[in-house]
């Protein structure tokens, strides 16, 4: 596997004297996919975000093709072009079809011709699956479709890396394995990928490398052979086994599979 | 004779829109500028607008206009219809920066997030994923201060100025039938401020995003 993309060296994020989390440190290698799982509130969106420069971290570096990115003086919004975001929530701009919030990027931050720009968004929504909805506004398509128009948008930017919130957890059962269709696709086209998602279906089949993080700390990481199969440590054990009960049921029925 | 009747109030009407042609829009500049620095401004400043605006609608526009009237004419040297409708629209830019503030705060943080998550500044944020939206938020309540500063705009003629109110109330002297001057006046207002609503809720339609809320 090749070299780093992103490097997180020991960072740490505080809300005032609310450690959110502390010392975490870890590599994505080109190509790679690594999947972040955990319990709710340990901080693992705010990871997300904090790599994404969409907040700051109180201690730490973080480097983006060995660049240090939270140095003082980096230009952040050309850092953000670089790196893919995907939100819960989708966060599709309301006023702009499908088409329109893909290309926006590459008109008004990449400064493309029309004509370019055009080709290139039409690619992105095929790519995904939707070049038929590119002239649908958001609130005309399920959740489903916005996710993927959303994925399409952050594509469009040609970033090193994808951050992935919890892409899935706010769409209808049904029109989850859309969205996890399209992760899965990429991550096979050898796209550098940095997931935190409860699907353990995609993690288990999909991810090169899985983190448990608990309590604003990295428990435990590693392969999801041993993370599913061995787990060394009881915290993960416990989680992965609440979650699976939790989850279970759906991931035999087509999405994900086991092992 | 009621035709010339008619005639000479319409001949104010030009002023009255005039008026509100030259406030309305300075309104909205000053307010634009403002509500992006209330919302979006360091420290001091929206604390400053803040005040701007509060003082401003804590006085009867007459009032204001009386002491812009003065101040704006003591410094320099400009006609009544000059000094009265700028004085209108600083009166107007408090209204309409609240309503501008309003709508976008309305816009929900999460846009302004993703905007930045794609590489855009903060100021192409704002101009081309908040502001589109928040714009189109701002129509309804826009249209009421619309017909506010339309109607306001008579009171300019305290200020000498020949718009509407000033010649029914001539009209009124001379023909010894007020009743009759004051409803003509009345008719050419409401007419005014109908169609400028109706304007601008056709405007409000044709900008609506189709299925969003």
């Amino acid at each position: 596997m090749a070299g780093p993309i992103l490097e997180v060296r020991a960072i740490t994020k505080k809300y005032g004297k609310n450690i959110v989390f502390q010392d975490i440190s870890t590599t994505v290698n080109e190509g790679e996919t690594v999947v972040v799982i955990g319990p709710s509130g340990t901080g693992k969106s705010t990871l997300l975000r904090c790599i994404n420069l969409l907040t700051r971290v109180d201690r730490g570096q973080i480097y983006l093709d060995g660049r240090e990115i939270t140095a003082p003086g980096t230009d952040e919004d050309e850092v953000r072009q670089h790196i893919g975001m995907v939100f819960q929530n989708f966060l599709l701009f309301n006023h702009l079809t499908a088409l329109d919030n893909v290309q926006i990027g590459l008109r008004r931050v990449k400064g493309m011709p029309p004509e370019t720009a055009y080709q290139k968004a039409m690619a992105e929504l095929e790519r995904v699956g939707l070049a038929d909805r590119a002239g649908h506004y958001p609130g005309q398509l399920s959740g489903g479709q916005q996710q993927r128009v959303a994925i399409a948008r952050a594509l469009a930017m040609d970033p090193r890396i994808m951050l992935f919130d919890e892409p899935t957890s706010a769409l209808d059962p049904e029109l989850i394995g859309e969205v996890l269709e399209v992760m899965r696709k990429l991550a096979l086209e050898g796209m550098t990928m940095l997931v935190v998602t409860h699907e353990m279906g995609f993690a288990r089949e999909v991810a090169d490398r899985i983190i448990f993080m608990e309590g604003g700390r990295i428990v435990e990481e590693g392969p999801p052979e041993i993370m599913f199969g061995a787990p060394q440590n009881a915290r993960t054990r416990e989680f992965l086994w609440k979650i699976t009960e939790l989850y279970g049921k759906h991931e035999g029925q087509g999405r994900g599979n086991p092992g | 004779m009621f035709s010339n009747f008619f005639q000479y109030i319409l001949s104010g009407t030009a002023t009255t829109v005039s008026v509100t042609l030259v406030a309305l829009p300075l309104g909205l500049m000053v307010a634009l500028a403002f509500s992006l620095a209330y919302v979006y401004g360091r420290t001091p400043i929206p604390a400053v607008i803040g005040l701007y605006s509060t003082l401003m609608r804590g006085v009867p526009p007459i009032v204001l206009l009386f002491i812009l009237y003065f101040v704006v004419s003591g410094s320099v040297n400009l006609s009544p219809f000059w000094a009265g409708s700028l004085s209108l629209g600083i009166i107007s830019s408090a209204y309409q920066l609240e309503i501008l503030r309003g709508a976008i705060l309305s816009v929900s943080g999460g846009q302004m997030m993703a905007a930045r998550a794609i590489g855009m500044s903060r100021w192409r944020a704002v101009r081309y994923i908040v502001l589109p939206q928040a714009l189109r938020l701002a129509i309804p309540g826009w249209s009421n201060e619309a017909s506010i500063v339309l109607k306001d705009s008579s009171l300019v003629y305290a200020l000498g100025v020949t718009e509407i109110l000033r010649r029914a109330q001539q009209l009124s002297a001379t023909t010894q039938n007020p009743f009759l001057a004051y409803s003509a006046a009345a008719l050419i207002y409401f007419l005014l401020v109908f169609a400028t609503n109706r304007l601008l809720d056709w405007i409000a339609r044709r900008t609506r995003i189709p299925a969003h809320f």
